[in-house]
């Protein structure tokens, strides 16, 4: 009898989670805040902070995502997943959104069944060495042993590396950044690969940062973004006009600070008056309140601002906007318009 | 329920089911039948509707697919453009190559411990009681990651080999280097007629095995006693070495040698390997030795008594008279001790091992998406192994159990 117990216990579980494929955007409001699935812990990505509260890059997004269905920031609950164990959190409905530096490739969109809906990073895969070493190009590593996060993208591009420039390594794979860092700092590897932006951001916690350097070979492309179950296009629609918003906002000129005063009195700009909701009835679109975006900016502030706040220059990280500048300024950042 | 045939008995009435003793257990045994069937149903329809749900198709023709990652430590060929079938039996030959290595080491280990625990030194039984508690009572996890950090932490990197006056030198005159990345050893370059000098070590082995039966034959016969550890010694290897010189030494050694970043040439076992199998082997190697000491205490001390009496020598006791008969009690849960160490090995991927659950279990059910395909898989892998292993101990065992005449 007893493994009949254990058969209907499995069986209940199993059947909690069919309930996750119901409207994502009902469910999230009946229990009350958005369960967002971030990184197992990366400097000025996702991490928690003195006081065991998210921050980060990838978190603030996710804050705007819940301010914008709520109204606040705190409606929200992370789940810390690794490379490994993201795509299951997200296709059992253990999260509702992933914002966990994920690249968006064709089949994790296609064949695995989510919906990427748009990019909050452009980045490219890195190495990092020690400075001692003399390395002065990734065409120099061959026999090196390499560190990676397994169940990523970056492992994938590396076999590819190394095979299109005949050369062979040692692969040493890893479950999450702390473990490889530990392994990187012992020595017991030559090289940590992984997305520029999280070998910028590992480094920075060093504790000499000086003696790591990262090579000049950026060898793919890396556009890291939100993404969700596929076949929730309502749901899939928030995600990525909280996204869009923002960037339209730093377009836009609105910030954390104003915000409150432009949705109040209005501006001159039309675009601006739609995205604070003083026009048209976009937040109705959506399943949303009029001043959705209005709460999404005050979370954090726009683009612009939480790149800085979190990985931007002035940081310890110091990535610089790179490719993840506004179209207007050099960069590749666009959002389609707001109307 | 009123399926039951009751032919031949007249006066059967509905309330016999559940009050007459013939056929209350059939009917028991068929609502049981019936809500276990309805269960499985249930599970395997939620299955294919969150299946379908998800837009997902069941099919394993993803284990044809190439896998495009690579796996550091293989016993057979492998590159990113093998399969991902091929990929997980690299993978499933790392998983049985740790447990194998384990299960002896856990063996000997166990035995040593069990006995010594029991032993009349105060500090030596003491040191054996902190060994078993000590590893028993902390998660094997931990032990994994301790041992695998503290390679890391402690052992030398390999550019600390490098220079005129380095850091670090190899061990043994350069058969033994130890690195934070692990070790490496010596490994044997066959030449020309090297396949001579083997099969004289096999039939080597087989005269030995032979001399040993001869000789307990004639110690049953006439009572005499050779002294087999030198002689078998000498059967073993003494003809090997000769045909070894005679042939002109055809295997040699390859060394390790520094070259770029990392030591080149000879066996390299990985700091994950290393650190996997010592933890492991410490771990069960703790359990065993309780089970060994309860085998060992369950001989009752006449035998041992009996044994001094008769003249012989504590060792030869313990031998000849007491662990034959431990041996009984011991092997049955040794069994369960080898299937755990079986699937703890599954733990590998925390250190790095790529063993079944690294590759099919990590990799490819990541990159493809098949969760529901690479566990079943992966479920149906370990059944088998447990119980191959199951198989194979419980045939030792009924050789050694107690045969009643």
């Amino acid at each position: 009898m007893k493994v009949k117990g254990a058969i209907i216990a499995a069986a209940a579980v199993m059947a909690v989670s069919t309930a996750a494929n119901a409207a994502t955007l009902d469910d999230v409001k009946a229990k009350g805040f958005v369960q967002c699935g971030v990184s197992t812990g990366l400097a000025g990505f996702a991490f928690t902070d003195a006081n065991g509260v998210w921050d980060g890059f990838d978190v603030t997004f996710c804050r705007a995502t819940a301010a914008a269905i709520f109204g606040d920031a705190n409606a929200i609950k992370f789940t810390p997943t690794t490379g490994k164990t993201r795509f299951t959190a997200l296709a059992s409905g253990e999260v509702d959104i992933l914002y966990r530096n994920t690249t968006w490739t064709l089949s994790r969109d296609v064949d695995l069944g989510f919906t990427f809906t748009g990019v909050n990073y452009y980045d490219g895969q890195g190495f990092m060495v020690r400075k001692s070493l003399g390395v002065k190009s990734a065409k120099e590593l061959d026999g090196a042993t390499v560190c990676i996060q397994t169940g990523t993208t970056t492992e994938l591009n590396l076999a590819d590396f190394f095979r299109a420039n005949g050369m062979s390594y040692e692969p040493v794979p890893i479950e999450t950044n702390a473990e490889a860092q530990q392994k990187y700092l012992s020595n017991a590897c030559d090289v940590y690969t992984t997305d520029a932006s999280g070998l910028a951001a590992t480094r920075a916690t060093f504790e000499k940062p000086g003696e790591h350097v990262l090579l000049p070979e950026i060898i793919s492309k890396e556009p890291l973004g939100p993404l969700v179950r596929q076949g929730d296009d309502q749901w899939a629609d928030i995600s990525a006009w909280v996204l869009n918003a923002l960037i339209i906002a730093e377009e836009k000129g609105v910030t954390k600070a104003n915000v409150a005063k432009l949705a109040a009195d209005g501006s001159a700009d039309p675009e601006v008056n739609r995205l604070l909701g003083k026009e048209g009835s976009y937040g109705e679109m959506l399943g949303l309140p009029a001043d959705w975006a209005v709460h999404a900016i005050s979370a954090g502030g726009n683009y612009g601002e939480i790149f800085e706040r979190n990985v931007g220059e002035s940081t310890a990280i110091g990535l610089a906007r790179g490719l993840n500048q506004l179209w207007s300024k050099g960069g590749i950042l666009y959002a389609p318009p707001f109307r | 329920m009123a399926t039951i045939s009751t032919s031949g008995d007249t006066n059967f009435r509905i309330g016999m089911l559940i009050y007459d003793t013939r056929y209350r257990s059939y009917t028991i045994q068929i609502i049981a039948l019936i809500v276990f069937m309805l269960a499985a149903a249930w599970l395997l329809n939620n299955v294919i509707q969150n299946l379908a749900d998800l837009g997902k198709t069941f099919g394993f023709s993803f284990l044809g697919e190439t896998a495009s990652y690579d796996i550091n430590q293989r016993l057979i060929d492998y590159s990113s453009t093998s399969t991902h079938a091929r990929a997980a039996v690299v993978g499933i030959l790392n998983t049985l190559l740790v447990a194998i290595l384990g299960c002896i080491t856990a063996t000997v280990v166990g035995v040593i411990a069990g006995v010594l625990r029991l032993s009349n030194n105060w500090l030596i039984a003491r040191l054996m009681t902190i060994y078993v508690e000590g590893f028993r009572n902390i998660p094997v996890l931990i032990w994994i990651l301790i041992t695998v950090a503290v390679i890391n932490e402690t052992l030398p990197a390999p550019n600390q080999f490098r220079g005129a006056d380095p850091d670090a030198s190899p061990l043994l005159g350069g058969m033994l280097v130890l690195t934070n990345r692990g070790f490496y050893i010596p490994a044997p370059v066959m030449g020309d007629m090297s396949m001579a000098v083997v099969i004289v070590f096999l039939l080597s082995i087989g005269v030995m095995i032979g001399f040993r039966r001869w000789a307990k034959k004639r110690q049953e016969a006439t009572g005499e006693i050779l002294p087999m550890f030198p002689i078998s010694l000498a059967i073993l290897f003494l003809p090997t070495i000769l045909v070894f010189f005679l042939l002109g030494m055809p295997i040699t050694l390859e060394y390790p040698e520094l070259k770029g970043f990392n030591f080149r040439g000879g066996v390299f076992m990985r700091d994950s390997l290393i650190g996997l199998w010592l933890a492991l082997s410490l771990y069960t190697g703790a359990f065993t030795a309780e089970i060994v000491r309860s085998g060992i205490l369950a001989v009752s001390k006449g035998q041992s008594e009996a044994a001094f009496a008769l003249g012989l020598r504590p060792g030869r006791t313990m031998n000849l008279v007491i662990l034959p008969q431990a041996l009984r009690v011991i092997v049955p849960p040794l069994i369960s001790q080898y299937l755990n160490l079986t699937k703890n090995s599954s733990l590998a991927i925390a250190v790095g091992y790529m063993d079944a659950t690294g590759t099919l279990g990590g990799i490819t059910l990541n990159q493809t998406g098949r969760e529901m395909e690479c566990l079943m898989l992966l479920m149906g892998f370990y059944l088998v192994t447990s119980l191959s292993i199951s198989v194979v101990m419980n045939w030792y065992n009924e050789r050694v159990k107690l045969r009643e005449r």
